[in-house]
């Protein structure tokens, strides 16, 4: 029982880190980018591939950062200044180009057969089978000090402007602020972001390959976000919650269903999709989400 | 003669076949209102739009406070101190009449990513006087009592008293007011004038698009007329409305048409 709380605690602080950086792009800056994902498998195999070569873990984890957030930016200089569904489709083209090139760069990758070994942080100090414990607690740090400054950031006078870019980015610019570096910021910042949590993963899972990052991965985090509330963190943090919970304890019914293990997959993802839906027509604003948003008129 | 805050010198701006500014120059004074009027399709708002940098002249010159704007991007006009507002109203509805305000203040330290973290007691201290300063702007345009509603809830002519007063929190030089009366009834009207006028007592300059004549009358020191693109009269303001040219561009009659 034990061993299953602690994995729920760290896929879901993994996940409500990653869906984090997603609600800073689509909650505060409005982005829609649905390719997430792939910030999440650059720093995990930056970190990875990194430690592997000697780098001490918190420069590879800030290396994975570093790139996810310079990918993000790019990204974002390349398309921000289209109309912004361009984002959503170039954003998912480069998860799955990111996964092809994991994939497919065997030298480096392992392509398929994927990554496993590799160090993880604070492993020498407990015996193996406790090791999860300890990792638990270190995502609750992460996550509590990314929730702190994603609150805070957004409450400040620099979220203003994100705020201002969704609601109607010509005032903001009417008003001096340069909304295209506002939104390349989020975008950059929310990658190293997903980056984060991705190294996390890796050090979870204790094994990585390019399919574990596939484009249903960021769907679950917009699940989350918008489950929780779109704009609310706390929101998102439960949606993660909720989102787990939910696929573990379906886990155990599954004796108690006579469905292949793929069928009854794909019926959790039904349920999800049914919940999501009932939510939208009676609480459209998500569990945290202020109600008072979506009442405004256009 | 008095300074000159803005030079517009054969600005023209073409949208496919159609003119919209032809070859358009004029002049404001600091410290003075100018009206700028004209049938529907003049070309008022896509002048607003060149002055400010939302869209690019063909040809021309617009010079602000001595430097050559034509070429700038939007937000850094705004910087210069040339704000602004929109015809349609464009309050940001998801936030609320606060924080729109609060957003209008220019040079914010807390507005760099790191700044919030770095020099949190900076970025609070800022807060609390720019918050000081959106309530007193709040008061002068009777909007005090809403401050914590989302903007989005606010009438039309509410939104658009808002507008004006988020485009002061900036501290303008030069505001461009597009249509401020649309949309506001004609008791509160009344009241705009005045506080306009005070605006311009303490020495902003503004530049006016309006339709209702009287409102515009009452408040320009130098109207301009603008038909199909291009300054049609210009002077003191009833002068200008007395020109039948003027009354033609509005009412559409011909001279040949006249008996």
């Amino acid at each position: 029982m034990q061993d299953y709380l602690v994995s729920i605690i760290l896929t879901a602080g993994i996940y409500a880190i990653f869906a984090l950086g997603l609600n800073l792009q689509w909650g505060y800056a409005g982005l829609l980018n649905f390719g997430h994902v792939a910030f999440m498998a650059i720093g995990a195999y930056a970190t990875v591939l990194l430690s592997m070569n000697g780098v001490p873990l918190i420069l590879a984890v800030l290396a994975g950062m570093i790139m996810a957030g310079a990918c993000g930016a790019f990204l974002g200089v390349a398309t921000l200044r289209l109309r912004e569904d361009y984002l959503a489709i170039v954003t998912i083209g480069f998860s799955e180009i990111v996964r092809f090139i994991l994939l497919n760069w065997s030298s480096l990758t392992r392509g398929s057969f994927g990554l496993y070994g590799y160090p993880r942080p604070m492993e020498e100090l407990v015996a193996h089978g406790d090791y999860n414990l300890i990792l638990a607690g270190i995502v609750i740090v992460v996550l509590l000090l990314v929730y702190a400054l994603i609150e805070i950031l957004a409450k400040s006078p620099w979220g203003r402007v994100l705020k201002s870019v969704r609601d109607d980015e010509a005032v903001s610019v009417s008003l001096g602020k340069n909304a295209f570096s506002y939104k390349v910021q989020s975008l950059a910042l929310g990658s190293a972001i997903a980056a984060l949590a991705g190294s996390l993963l890796a050090f979870y899972l204790q094994y990585i390959n390019p399919n574990n990052f596939q484009p249903i991965e960021t769907f679950y985090a917009w699940i989350m976000v918008i489950l929780g509330g779109s704009g609310s963190n706390r929101g998102t943090i439960a949606g993660s919650l909720l989102l787990w919970g939910f696929f573990s304890t379906t886990r155990f019914l599954e004796g108690y269903i006579s469905l292949s293990p793929s069928a009854t997959g794909a019926l959790r993802m039904v349920i999800i999709g049914l919940i999501l839906i009932v939510l939208m027509m009676f609480r459209p604003q998500g569990l945290f989400g202020r109600k008072e948003e979506l009442a405004v008129g256009k | 003669m008095a300074n000159e805050i803005l030079r517009i010198e054969g600005v023209r701006k073409v949208f496919g076949g159609l003119k919209a500014v032809n070859n358009c120059s004029l002049s404001v004074t600091e410290g003075t209102i100018v009206g700028l009027i004209g049938p529907n399709g003049a070309g008022k708002s896509t002048l607003f739009d060149l002055i400010s940098g939302f869209a690019r002249p063909d040809a021309g010159s617009i010079v602000f406070s001595g430097k050559e704007i034509v070429g700038l991007p939007a937000y850094r006009i705004a910087r210069l101190g040339l704000i602004r507002t929109f015809q349609i109203p464009r309050a940001l509805m998801r936030m609320t009449v606060l924080e729109n305000m609060m957003l209008g203040s220019q040079n914010q330290l807390g507005e760099m990513i790191y700044a919030p973290i770095v020099r949190r007691s900076k970025v609070l201290a800022d807060e609390r006087a720019i918050e000081k300063k959106a309530e007193d702007f709040l008061k002068f345009f009777d909007l005090l009592r809403m401050k914590d509603e989302y903007a989005g809830s606010m009438s039309g002519g509410q939104k658009k008293m808002l507008e004006m007063a988020r485009a002061l929190m900036a501290d303008p030089r030069l505001l461009l007011l597009d249509e401020p009366f649309a949309g506001v009834n004609p008791a509160l009207s009344e009241r705009l004038i005045e506080k306009i006028k005070l605006l311009r007592k303490n020495g902003l300059t503004i530049m006016i698009i309006e339709h209702a004549i009287p409102y515009v009358l009452a408040l320009s020191d130098e109207l301009y007329v603008l038909n199909k693109g291009a300054i049609l009269a210009s002077g003191q303001p009833d002068k200008v409305i007395s020109d039948s040219r003027v009354f033609e561009a509005y009412l559409g009659v011909g001279s040949d048409a006249q008996p």
